[in-house]
Parts: structure tokens; C-alpha cells; sequence
């Protein structure tokens, strides 16, 4: 059996239901998902981390959101309101699934700031808001986006689902491979979903190395003047 | 969203066999995965610089959706089947593997130079060191990898459901084709009750086993 069978083939490259307009479905829920969390995830976190006020609370039930089987909550909430207008409960549900580890990685960066720096800020007679926009925030930033990458890879592999549930996206080619029979169609779904994942990882963590290198700048350029801890 | 009670009651003995298949198929992997990462992190913990791209492999492995490894298991295995829950446990013992390696590594990094020097010095050997003073200083490190791995676990074992066997996942499935809620609520109750309860058995054995690491945060 030659189990690239289905990729090879490039009648599936173009047309409805295939390759290219399940990889874009598949990206389009990803996005929604991840920019629905991070809209909500950043102001509140940056409100919690900033007043240190519920952290403990946002870090615990983060780390209990992992617990959610997350094939159960897409299909309860297709069974209770169905896929929506443009499927936007599934965009919701992703989101809502998105949403713990953006927002601990928000919370842990804002309220991790060194403090050092916040004090400085702070005696130089900046306002809160200033002291949020140009101190705890861009030091934050590496964290945030390791949070985001975190909930990408996270959405990329639950939208896998969304196909179960009478959506779109990748997982139309483990829905069809397996009902007729066809494992070259299951093994590009599934290399496909790989691939996606392992591209956004590479991405989001480029992005990451380069927020660290801003938040960081005179350790790059001249070590001499960074203090060498005691 | 009604739920039937006469459903649970009917369905106790085939719930409790469902727990059973899911917590073995999600635990038995992090255990095979933990004896493979000691050693491996070690490895290359000790090769230094070099440990640098091996781990950015392994993130790359551990960013693969479970579900495409459970599909692609059976193509690596012998026996030619995609419905035999030895793929599932397969692909989760990878993942953790992938995962668990960095905590050790971590753990490992954590352990402070003159800690290392001192304990060579009161005339451990190399192994007696390890064993004795390394690990046990790398273990919170670990013990946090295991609680992630654990729990991603318990919740991933349904998602295997939509490719064959997937213990409680089954209910979710079942749920979802007859448009019944109530196996949906179990499942949903059930695969959370047991992740916190398994989160719970590693916190205590790591109560128990790292009394001086008490009030750290895992």
C-alpha cells in the first residue's frame, strides 16, 4: 500500500473539500481562536498581573483547565447550539480552550517583571498605565508569546476535532479516509495536521527568541555594561 | 439537557471498565516514558552544547497533535491494525518521551555547580552522585513534567475514540451519534475526576518523596 497515495495525487490539490481549502479552514479556525483568547486573555491578564490581585486563583485553574477532555466540550457544545453561522461555536469552543495558558503566561509575565525595573519606573514618576505599556509589558512579552504558542498548538490539534462535530478543516480527511476505508486519505490528514503544527511551532517561537532579544537589548549589544550578578 | 439516571444506573459496571481502560492507557505511557527519559535526559545533559538541537527535535515531536501520531502508529508498528489501543498507548509514550526529556534536562541544569563539586568532593563517584544528590535535586523539575504529561494524557486517551479506542471517549462519541447527553456528562465528569485524582496521587508521592522540597511550587 503506498500510503502516500492521496497526497500524491493532484486531482486533491484543488476543488472544494480538498487539500488547500481544509489546510485554510483549518488555519482560519486557528486564528479566531487564538486572537478571540488573546483578546481576552491580555487585558485581563495584564489587570491581574499588574495588581497581583487573583494570580494564584488564574495559575491554579489554568493548570485544571488541562484536565478538560476537549473532544467532550466540542461535542457538547455542537449538540447544545450547534456549529453556528460560519462555525463560529467551534471557533468559541477552541477559543475557550486557548484561553488558560495565554492567560497564565500574560499573569506569570506582567507579575514576573523584574521588580528592580518596576520601582525605577515607578520613581521616575511614571503612571501605572505607563509603567503597564513600557515596562511590565514588554518584559512580559517573551512569556506571552510562549503562552500563545502554546494555546496555537493546542487549537491547531483540537480544530482536528471540529470536523467530528460537522465542521470543516483537516480532520475531513480522517472523517472521510476512515469512513470509506481509505488510509492514504487518514495518513495525509494526519501529515498534514503534523506539518501545520510543527510550521507554527518554528514560527511562533522565532517570534519568541525575537521578543527575547527585545526585552533583553543591552545584553546583546554590549555585555560590558550589563552587572554580572553577585 | 436532561440527564437519565436510570441510564447511569443501568451503565455503572461498563463506566467503571471504561475508568480502568482510561487510566491505564494514559498512565502506562507516562511510566514507560519516565524510564526512558531518565536515562536520555542524562545523556544529554551530559553532552553539553550538543544537547541544544537534539531537545529542539524533540519540542518539534512534541508539538505533533496526538491524533496524527495515533494515526500514523500503526504504519511503524508490526502489527498492521489502526484500531488497536497499542497505537494510542505508542503515541502517548512519544509524547511524553518528547516532553518529559526537557523536564529532566531541566532538572538537571537546575543543580547548582558548587552542589555538584561538593558532593564529589565528600567522595561520591560519579553514578553515587547522580543518583544521590543530582536527582533528587532535579526531581521537582520532573515531578512538574509529569503532572502536565498526566493530565494532557487522561484528557487525549477520548480523543483516540474518533480513530478506534479511546476508553471514555467512546461515551463522548456515543453521546454525540444518539444525541444523548447523559453518557456525554459522564464522560466529561469522569475523565476530570480522574485527572485530579491522579494529579493528586503525584502530588503526594511527591510529598512523600521530596519532604525538603515541601511548600515549593511544582
Amino acid at each position: 500500500m503506498n500510503v502516500f497515495a492521496y497526497l500524491q495525487d493532484p486531482a486533491h490539490w484543488s476543488g472544494p473539500g480538498l487539500i488547500p481549502e481544509l489546510l485554510l479552514q483549518h488555519l482560519a479556525y486557528t486564528a479566531a481562536a487564538v486572537l478571540v483568547a488573546a483578546a481576552v486573555a491580555v487585558p485581563l491578564g495584564i489587570a491581574i498581573g499588574h495588581t497581583g490581585r487573583g494570580s494564584a486563583l488564574v495559575t491554579g485553574l489554568s493548570a485544571g483547565a488541562r484536565a478538560l477532555p476537549s473532544l467532550g466540550l466540542v461535542f457538547l457544545a455542537v449538540m447544545l447550539l450547534g456549529t453556528g453561522p460560519g462555525d463560529v461555536v467551534l471557533v468559541l469552543v477552541l477559543a475557550v480552550l486557548a484561553l488558560p495558558p495565554v492567560l497564565t503566561a500574560v499573569v506569570t509575565g506582567v507579575a514576573g517583571a523584574d521588580r528592580a525595573a518596576v520601582h525605577a519606573a515607578r520613581a521616575m514618576g511614571m503612571t501605572g498605565g505607563q509603567v503597564v505599556s513600557r515596562v511590565e509589558w514588554p518584559l512580559a512579552l517573551p512569556r506571552v508569546v510562549t503562552g500563545l504558542r502554546s494555546a496555537t498548538l493546542q487549537v491547531v490539534a483540537t480544530a482536528t476535532l471540529a470536523a467530528f462535530a460537522s465542521g470543516g478543516g483537516l480532520g475531513q480527511l480522517l472523517v472521510r479516509g476512515q469512513a470509506q476505508r481509505d488510509y492514504p486519505q487518514m495518513f495525509a490528514g494526519a501529515l498534514l495536521l503534523a506539518a501545520l503544527a510543527v510550521a507554527l511551532d518554528l514560527l511562533l517561537s522565532g517570534l519568541g527568541r525575537l521578543a527575547a532579544r527585545r526585552a533583553r537589548p543591552r545584553s546583546r549589544t554590549s555585555p560590558a555594561l550589563v552587572a554580572t550578578p553577585a | 439537557m436532561n440527564l437519565d439516571w436510570r441510564w447511569l444506573d443501568r451503565n455503572t459496571g461498563h463506566l467503571a471498565t471504561l475508568v480502568g481502560q482510561h487510566a491505564l492507557l494514559a498512565v502506562v505511557p507516562v511510566l514507560v516514558a519516565l524510564v526512558v527519559a531518565l536515562p536520555l535526559g542524562h545523556l544529554l545533559f551530559r553532552t553539553g552544547r550538543a544537547a541544544g538541537p537534539l531537545l529542539a527535535v524533540l519540542r518539534v515531536v512534541s508539538s505533533i497533535p496526538a491524533l496524527a501520531l495515533f494515526v500514523t502508529v500503526p504504519l511503524v508498528l508490526p502489527p498492521h491494525q489502526i484500531l488497536d489501543p497499542l497505537n494510542v498507548a505508542v503515541a502517548l509514550t512519544v509524547h511524553g518521551v518528547a516532553l518529559l526529556v526537557r523536564s529532566v534536562v531541566d532538572g538537571l541544569r537546575s543543580v547548582p555547580d558548587p552542589v555538584r563539586q561538593s558532593a564529589s568532593a565528600a567522595g561520591f563517584g560519579w553514578f553515587g552522585r547522580l543518583v544521590r544528590v543530582e536527582l533528587p535535586l532535579a526531581m521537582p523539575a520532573v515531578f512538574a513534567g509529569l503532572r502536565v504529561v498526566t493530565m494532557s494524557n487522561i484528557a487525549l486517551v477520548s480523543v483516540a475514540a474518533l480513530v478506534g479506542s479511546g476508553a471514555l471517549g467512546q461515551l463522548f462519541q456515543q453521546a454525540y451519534t444518539t444525541r444523548a447527553f447523559t453518557p456525554l456528562v459522564a464522560g466529561l465528569v469522569l475523565s476530570v475526576a480522574l485527572a485530579l485524582l491522579a494529579d493528586a496521587v503525584i502530588l503526594l508521592v511527591r510529598r512523600g518523596t521530596l519532604p525538603w522540597a515541601r511548600g515549593q511550587r511544582a
